[in-house]
């Protein structure tokens, strides 16, 4: 009798929860939806003044041409795909890295900050297409210099961020853990680290659009592989639709790498900043 | 002694007990430099008796807070000197003698409740005595049963107040401060929470100092009140409340208290 029971909830519950599921996607969509139709209405704008202007292909491509761009150079999008991926989450691995260690140093040495915070903002001053041939001439052709320019990129947001983040614990909550006695180390993990994650989040989701940036830009310089290095090969030889299709999937790199982040600090900070303030 | 302090009364006694909680003698506190120096306090010498439920009033500036903190090794002491329970400000706060209750709350707002009471448990040097109350059984003293799991966020501004005082008490503290604990809240909250810091004393016989603004706060807490004035800061009165214990809060609705409060008034307008 249970087990007519359990099975007939089982045939219930199955389409209960496709329902559901259909639910939330059309609740997703209707969200969505001015922005869905924004983007398809200027899609459709773009293959229509491609076709009523008659616009050469190498000189705008229409929508169905980066489409079928897509089809016909599959592979070759992928090969170069890769490299940029990988240099892109290394850059934003290893910037972000200095950048937290350096702006945990600042907090705690008024000197480090005095005599390395100008020198982070030289650093900042320089234009990375500028230091992109220095980098090239140093480290070669490799990953070397397309890591470091990804990982330049993301330093400096994520630096500012995170010093002022550090800096937001409140002198009461820095009063009470000195009347609980607690180490400069414990201040860091308990108090000044939780308290500077929104801070570090909003430099994370700069970083992880502009570590793309950093790492094509690289490619553009002397590369023989890499999103950046398509791009200049695609325009040199006219081949518009690929110029396009490659401009879409690094946009495409950095949205995904930007949502990932998100849901991190979602995961993350799930308290409220400022909330018992 | 040794033996005499470590003994915790349940239900304190009016009067002051022989030993002494905190001693202040010609306590001078100095801030800024050379050329544009500030006394903060001038030649302050006070006795906290052991167990007492002692209230601190004065005009503003007149340095009720920065005595407290001075006893909290938060300060740093011109002249003069502090021993609490016979130790140095500072041997006092590594051996977790006292727990400070802020004005605001100050609770780490990505910690459950619960685990905001437990951060004095997870911090410090482990030298003093891994005597600790049972951070469930102080919630529940506090009245925030079925709350542990809350985020600060989530809580109003009383019943974090009550979270911190819960947080303070986890280490047994031979005594309170609290500066201003209750200042930022109304006035219904305000009374409810008095009349539970009185429970709280009376149940765990915690010598309590307390910074407040108001007259009838210091006159219903209080076994004693030390009045400052300002300007430098110094001892103004050091009275003894004469209302008898356990109060509540009718008792503030009696001649008796209206006679203290209006003694007070009238001595705190002398300081202006």
């Amino acid at each position: 009798m249970s087990e007519v029971l359990s099975s007939s909830r089982k045939t219930e519950s199955l389409p209960d929860r496709k329902i559901a599921l259909l639910d939330a996607t059309a609740g997703v969509f209707a969200k969505h939806m001015p922005a869905i139709l924004a983007a398809t209405g200027l899609v459709v704008l773009w293959q229509f003044v491609v076709w009523f202007f008659k616009i050469p292909t190498f000189m705008a491509p229409a929508p169905v041409d980066v489409f079928l761009a897509f089809r016909d150079n599959a592979g070759i999008l992928w090969t170069n795909l890769l490299p940029t991926v990988l240099e892109t989450i290394l850059g934003f691995i290893f910037g972000n890295l200095v950048a937290i260690l350096l702006a945990i140093w600042f907090v705690h040495s008024a000197t480090a900050e005095k005599a390395f915070y100008p020198i982070a903002v030289f650093i900042k001053a320089i234009p990375i297409i500028a230091l992109a041939p220095i980098l090239v001439l140093i480290f070669g052709n490799g990953l070397a210099p397309k890591i470091i320019i990804a990982g330049l990129i993301c330093f400096f947001p994520t630096l500012v961020n995170m010093v002022q983040g550090l800096k937001s614990a409140s002198p009461a909550m820095l009063d009470l853990m000195r009347v609980l006695s607690a180490s400069n180390t414990e201040i860091l993990w308990k108090v000044r680290l939780p308290s500077s994650m929104p801070f570090l989040f909003a430099a994370l989701k700069i970083a992880a659009t502009s570590s793309v940036m950093g790492a094509i830009v690289a490619e553009w310089i002397g590369s023989s592989f890499g999103l950046g290095a398509l791009i200049i090969e695609a325009t040199y030889n006219f081949r518009s639709p690929l110029l396009y299709a490659t401009v879409v999937i690094a946009a495409a790199l950095a949205v995904v790498l930007f949502f990932i982040v998100s849901v991190v600090e979602a995961k993350m900070v799930r308290w409220k900043p400022g909330g018992t303030h | 002694m040794q033996g005499a302090v470590k003994l915790k009364p349940t239900v304190p006694v009016p009067e002051p007990a022989a030993a002494s909680a905190v001693s202040v003698r010609h306590l001078h506190v100095r801030f800024g430099d050379r050329n544009n120096e500030f006394t903060a306090l001038s030649d302050i010498s006070v006795d906290i008796p052991e167990g007492a439920f002692v209230t601190m009033l004065g005009p503003s500036g007149c340095g009720k807070s920065t005595l407290l903190r001075c006893i909290a090794d938060l300060i740093h002491i011109s002249e003069g000197s502090i021993s609490v329970f016979g130790r140095s400000p500072r041997e006092a706060r590594e051996g977790r003698d006292f727990a400070f209750v802020f004005q605001d709350a100050t609770l780490l707002p990505w910690r459950t409740v619960l685990d905001n009471v437990c951060l004095p448990l997870e911090v410090g040097k482990r030298s003093h005595n891994g005597d600790h109350a049972d951070p469930r059984a102080l919630l529940e003293m506090v009245g925030l049963k079925g709350r542990e799991n809350a985020l600060p966020h989530e809580l109003s501004g009383g019943m974090r107040q009550r979270v911190a005082i819960a947080r303070a008490l986890v280490t047994r503290p031979r005594i309170l401060l609290m500066d201003e604990p209750f200042g930022a809240l109304d006035e219904i909250t305000r009374d409810r929470l008095n009349e539970e810091l009185l429970r709280v004393w009376q149940e765990t016989g915690t010598t309590i100092l307390f910074v407040t603004h108001s007259i009838p706060e210091a006159a219903f807490l209080g076994q004693k009140v030390l009045m400052l004035q300002a300007h430098p800061g110094r001892v103004k009165e050091f009275k003894e409340v004469d209302l008898p214990f356990p109060r509540s809060l009718p008792v503030r609705d009696t001649v008796e208290f209206i006679g203290v409060t209006a003694h007070l008034r009238a001595r705190l307008e002398e300081c202006l």
